[in-house]
């Protein structure tokens, strides 16, 4: 008899495949003069990546894996500000002039 | 119960970031996007921060201030002519940090929840392995891009005797220690994995030349964007999957744009070895141009109905980006027409001319792209070109030898009147002679960008 539950990867595949499809319509939507932001922003939203990195450092007791989380979390809060700050500054130039 | 809510705040923030990029989809919508996309950061990490196995705050904490107060200070300062190096180092970061994300896992597995220490579940290790591969390909690749962008480098291709091959043996072996890797949950070989990928990093980027840069930086942008998704596998995390699908087809798709717009195969660009300081022999002999002054130039511009100005790249090197608008406000209070064309690669990333125009105060409804201008060029008086070259080659229409044949260009030579704004009669990034500086309705207008555009502004 087959095992009838279904492994989470193939959930986790599928997220992963229509999210490449709201990527790809959401992305071709983006108007061009948008592009510099488009490309900061995705930066800044893939240091998301941070998730893992505070998982890392959160143990009481200090290993490698702290270590290495520790220096994730500095270069990914780096890219977190660094990347949505400079979207900001650069749309506020987009802004209507009067 | 707990993991099921974090599961579903997760989702929640890979929504958030999806909005995100909605919103890009017009500068009036763009500012509540990137709020959408703060809050999706925020939901992620607080959401991570009630992990159970979180139990010290300290190093958090501090690792998260300094890296505010570095990204900010940098963010704030940074001038918008060096957008690429910027997104090209913050992308090394995103690479580096997957690197360490996957290194950590690999240590302390029960932390993630994917098993214990040399005994890992496979699927996990080969999602560990992809993504630490393609991070540390984005954090070396990143790096050598940012230097050759910053000029730390030279943007000349570099190509050696035997490169692919050295390049296709490297990937052989990435692929051998990897499966041996997953099938021994060996640490020497996950560094191995590592060193062999930041090796390859710097191999594929070493031959792409200047030219094609805004190809590069997209793709590494793609990159970062599946190293993401990979981590996001390895740690079950949804929102890592979304944002990582995300920000890799993001990046595909603005490489995709690049590379049609200078008409080249993304292969051609990988492969590499174009666009250097090639050296080019006008063959066809001395021919004359119509040299002009400052004072012809704002005559027959303040003369004329409507006015194209095509910026290039040369613009923003001359900064006379900002001089450039007020020549346009003197010319519009002068009853002109004025309007802007965009050719995609006008910048050295997607985009930029326009953030550049945007800088200098230019209504980006005064803003267009070369399909929606490329017809008005014939029924428009004058075409201002400034910084700009091989955009408005014909070459790339008429003449099949030339290495740009088949590029889009902006038909600049279909106006009354050409006002061509250069150093010299030197040729382009290409290296390749421009038709229209010959034309008979072409005049020449030689000097310095910044200069040029000063005088006329006077003399309008």
């Amino acid at each position: 008899m087959e095992n009838l539950v279904i492994d989470p990867f193939i959930f986790q595949l599928s997220i992963f495949v229509l999210a490449i499809f709201v990527g790809y319509y959401v992305v071709w939507s983006v108007t061009p003069a948008l592009h510099t932001p488009l490309m900061s922003v995705t930066n800044a939203i893939s240091s998301v990546i941070i998730v893992g990195a505070l998982i890392a450092a959160g143990p009481g007791d200090l290993n490698l894996s702290k270590i290495f989380g520790f220096i994730a979390i500095v270069l990914a809060a780096i890219n977190i500000f660094g990347g949505f700050v400079v979207t900001q500054r650069m749309l506020e130039m987009f802004k209507k002039k009067k | 119960m707990i993991v099921n809510i974090s599961a579903v705040a997760y989702l929640i923030s890979g929504v958030c970031f999806i909005m995100a990029l909605r919103g890009l989809s017009s500068p009036i919508s763009a500012r509540r996007g990137n709020l959408f996309g703060i809050i999706g950061m925020l939901i992620a990490v607080i959401t991570t921060l009630f992990n159970p196995g979180i139990l010290s705050f300290e190093l958090i904490i501090i690792g998260l201030l300094i890296g505010a107060i570095i990204g900010t200070t940098i963010a704030r300062k940074i001038q918008m002519t060096a957008m690429p190096q910027l997104v090209a180092a913050f992308h090394s970061l995103v690479g580096l940090a997957a690197v360490l994300v996957a290194a950590a896992a690999l240590y302390s597995p029960e932390s993630y929840g994917i098993g214990n220490s040399g005994n890992i579940k496979i699927a996990s290790l080969i999602e560990m392995a992809i993504g630490v591969a393609v991070g540390a390909i984005t954090f070396t690749g990143s790096i050598l891009a940012f230097t050759k962008l910053q000029g730390l480098v030279s943007g000349n291709p570099v190509v050696f005797f035997g490169q692919h091959w050295l390049n296709l043996i490297l990937g052989v072996l990435i692929i051998l220690i990897s499966i041996y890797f997953v099938s021994t949950q060996d640490l020497l070989a996950f560094w191995i994995l590592v060193a062999l990928s930041l090796a390859i990093g710097i191999l594929l980027i070493l031959p792409i030349g200047g030219a094609d840069m805004p190809v590069v930086v997209s793709m590494l942008n793609s990159y970062s964007g599946w190293a993401a998704a990979g981590i996001g596998f390895t740690l079950e995390n949804t929102a890592l999957i979304i944002t990582g699908a995300l920000v890799g087809s993001s990046g595909a798709i603005l490489s995709y744009i690049m590379c049609k717009a200078m008409n080249r195969s993304f292969f051609s660009v990988i492969l590499g070895g174009f666009g250097g300081e090639s050296i080019y022999k006008d063959e066809t002999g001395e021919k004359s141009v119509k040299p002009g002054s400052a004072e012809d130039a704002a005559f027959i511009m303040s003369n004329a109905g409507s006015v194209i100005i095509v910026p290039g790249y040369g613009l923003a090197v001359a900064q006379a980006q900002h001089v450039i608008k007020e020549m346009s406000d003197a010319l519009k209070e002068a009853g002109v027409k004025v309007r802007y064309a965009i050719h995609p690669v006008a910048g050295r990333m997607p985009g930029h001319m326009n953030v550049l125009l945007a800088e200098s105060s230019v209504d980006y409804d005064d803003v267009f792209e070369l399909d929606e201008i490329n017809s008005d060029f014939s029924n428009s008086d004058v075409a201002f070109v400034i910084g700009a070259n091989d955009v408005t080659n014909p070459a790339a229409k008429n003449d099949p030898q030339s290495p740009i044949y088949g590029m889009p260009i902006l038909d600049v030579e279909k106006s009354q009147t050409v006002l061509f704004v250069k150093r010299s009669l030197s040729p382009g990034y290409a290296g390749i002679d421009n038709s229209v500086f010959y034309r008979d309705n072409t005049m020449m207008l030689f000097g310095d960008a910044k200069e040029m555009v000063e005088k006329i502004v006077k003399s309008i």
